[in-house]
């Protein structure tokens, strides 16, 4: 009885394994990355595993120096890792140059050839490829049409706008149709309006070609907007990989939770758990129920996170989960953001959206707040 | 509100004054010394080329405008042999020496990391610390030896010898222009399939050029113009031009002199006036 259960679950497992391998594009396994060596060494990647799926825009996520670029110029091929392995469809390519994988990059600079016009720019992918010209021709305008810089074909480069020339980037590095394109913080340079235009093109170009897309961010925001599923990395580890809304309401880790949006976070203790719910006692003496996300050990001192849109205040004849004295009030038009300070001494900011009428909002006036149920979160 | 204003305008104006006073133009006597040293620098050139055009044996007394020496320098029979010998010198030295110094600078630049790459640097700029005439003479005493070991003569000893002090001189701006070209448009390259030799054809050479063209016209007119080095090493029949000059006014000065040397002089402005035309095109 036993064996035939455990071989039903092996069999499974096998199916899944099958399953995600064949829709894997990029898969890293225990990659190391250290620059210099002694006390000079740089970790700049620890023990990387990530599989990137086919037709998927990843996103690599995390404070500036965390890895990213180091993590992306590997998979393009421009680094060699200290130990581990990176495959593509499978194939090991850890080695292989960066000319002979089918994965181009937007870099972070453009990179743009300056002594080639925007055309030359697009085909020069196709021509190492040894394309013939009139092949070439035709899909750089296709290309032309794609960034819509039809106009622009015989222009140099210099001659362009930044985003322009962000366009041009990046119909270069789509021409050849690679099986994966890297981006590394493309929109970093452009003004605000730009990079909005942009992100809305960059998510749709990606619908359009179905070509994985790997981009790398700081801006959890950016982010949330575009990814199918976004990697959370800190100090060359990654700590969290999810959907937007996975890492949004279901952090599984503190720098996560901190690090995407608004969030507070609370220390205490559990005092029972039932499954994965657990009772929390908060330093200030309330006890709050919350939820212990797989893998996260939900016992002994733990600290808790509530969005602030998972708050609110407490209505007159509410019983409140916590309570607070009011510090400041900042009005955003449809909601408020209010700040309170717990018993405890620890900030709470909440998110009210609806009136205020009947609240006492005079600085220092000690508030009920009502906690959505199932929100609070127990982190790592 | 007011007195931030005020604050806010008084600030920059008080800057462009300051600005103003430590402008090197400002200072006493800049224009003084600025005359002095174009005077310095050409006046010897104007009157060596104005009493080209003497119609008189005379080089310190005017008489009246003709071309006659440079009639005379054209139909003289040394001057042209000697101008053919560093012309011929000169190009086959600038070509090989700026193919030398273009391999020691991608290698300086480009390869990764080596040991023994700043005593590298060093070798390739020895030409230039050393004096020249101690080059001279090392160069005259192994030059001496091979013929006595081999028995070979001919010029190809002078054109290796301009070859390796032109060196350093086609080196310095290539190095250069290496130097502020980002390694990013060859990994982009190589990222759009270029293999390293494609690369290098299709995005280091073009975009290094400039560097290469200046680095050129830099050893022609360095060998064009060497005497030390030259008056060692030459055999019979290999006077360049400005040994035959230097022979010539052994025996005084005359206009044809003068003349032979503007024409030197005009090739060499001829050839910077070329090289900027050149590097203002290719960074366009
Ligand atoms: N070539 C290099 N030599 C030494 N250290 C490096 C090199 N490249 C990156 N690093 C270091 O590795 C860490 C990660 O860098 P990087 O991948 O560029 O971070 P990110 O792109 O996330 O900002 C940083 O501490 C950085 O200083
Ligand atoms: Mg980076």
């Amino acid at each position: 009885m036993e064996n035939d259960g455990e071989r039903v679950a092996t069999q499974t497992m096998e199916k899944a394994g099958a399953e995600n391998r064949r829709n894997v594009a990029i898969s890293a396994r225990s990659l190391v990355k250290t620059f210099g060596t002694g006390e000079f060494a740089v970790h700049a990647l620890k023990d990387v595993d990530i599989d990137i799926r086919e037709n998927e825009f990843f996103t690599l996520l995390g404070p500036s120096g965390c890895g990213k670029t180091t993590l992306l110029r590997m998979i393009a091929g421009f680094e060699l890792p200290t130990s581990g392995i990176i495959q593509l469809d499978g194939q090991d390519i850890t080695a292989l140059p960066p000319h002979k994988r089918p994965v181009n990059t937007v870099f972070q600079s453009y990179a743009l050839f300056p002594h080639m016009t925007v055309a030359e720019n697009i085909g020069f992918g196709l021509k190492m490829l040894g394309r013939s010209g009139g092949d070439i021709d035709k899909r750089v305008k296709r290309m032309l049409a794609l960034v819509q810089l039809e106009a622009m074909a015989n222009r140099r480069t210099d001659q362009l706008s930044g985003g322009q020339q962000q366009r041009v980037a990046l119909a270069r590095a789509l021409a050849p149709e690679p099986k994966v394109l890297l981006l590394d913080e493309p929109l970093a340079a452009l003004d605000l309006k730009l990079r909005k235009n942009m992100q809305i093109e960059l998510k749709s170009l990606q619908a359009e070609t179905g070509i994985t897309f790997v981009f790398v961010t700081h801006d959890q925001e950016e982010a949330l907007t575009m990814s199918d599923r976004i990697a959370v990395m800190r100090a060359g580890e990654i700590l969290q990989i999810g959907a937007p809304t996975d890492i949004y309401e279901r952090p599984t880790h503190r720098f996560v939770a901190d690090f995407i949006g608004d969030i507070n976070i609370l220390e205490g203790s559990v005092v029972s758990s039932e499954g994965r719910t657990a009772q929390v006692r908060l330093k200030d003496g309330a006890v709050i129920e919350a939820r212990v996300p797989e893998g996260v050990d939900g016992s002994g001192d733990v600290a808790l996170a509530i969005r602030p849109e998972a708050a609110r205040l407490a209505g007159p004849d509410e019983t409140a989960a916590l309570s607070g004295t009011l510090e400041n009030v900042v009005y955003f038009g449809a909601a408020s953001y209010l700040h309170l300070r717990l018993g405890s001494g620890e900030e709470f900011v909440l998110r009210h959206s609806g009136a205020l009428d009947a609240y006492d909002l005079s600085t220092g006036s000690v508030l009920g707040i009502a906690l959505q149920p199932g929100r609070a979160r127990v982190l790592e | 509100m007011a007195d931030l204003a005020t604050t806010h305008d008084a600030a920059p104006a008080a800057r462009a004054r300051k600005l103003k006073a430590r402008d090197l133009k400002a200072m006493p006597g800049f224009k003084a010394i600025a005359w002095a040293c174009i005077v310095a620098l050409y006046l010897p050139l104007i009157v060596l080329i104005v009493f080209s055009f003497n119609d008189n044996r005379s080089v310190v007394k005017w008489t009246e405008f003709s071309l006659r020496w440079y009639q005379a320098a054209l139909e003289n029979e040394g001057i042209r042999n000697a101008a053919w010998v560093s012309v011929k010198v000169a190009l086959v030295a600038t070509i090989l020496s700026t193919i030398a110094a273009t391999m020691a600078a991608l290698a300086t630049t480009r390869a990764a990391a080596f040991k023994g790459q700043g005593l590298a640097y060093a070798i390739i700029n020895q030409p230039l610390m050393i004096p020249e005439i101690v080059t001279a003479i090392a160069t005259l005493s192994l030059f001496s030896l091979v013929k006595y070991v081999t028995g070979i003569t001919g010029i190809g000893y002078l054109m290796a010898a301009h070859t390796a002090f032109c060196i350093p001189f086609a080196f310095m701006p290539i190095r250069a222009r290496l130097e502020d070209m980002t390694l990013t448009l060859e990994q982009a390259g190589a990222d759009l399939y270029a293999t390293p030799l494609q690369a290098f054809r299709y995005i280091t050479l073009p975009l290094l050029m400039p560097g290469i063209v200046a680095g050129a016209m830099l050893a022609f007119v360095v060998s064009l113009d060497d005497v030390i080095i030259t008056l060692m090493v030459a055999g019979p029949g290999e006077t360049t031009l400005p040994i035959y000059i230097l022979g010539a006014i052994r025996r005084g000065i005359t206009p044809e002199i003068n003349a032979v040397s503007t024409i030197l002089v005009g090739v060499s402005v001829l050839l910077v006036a070329l090289l900027f035309l050149v590097q203002r095109r290719m960074e366009k």
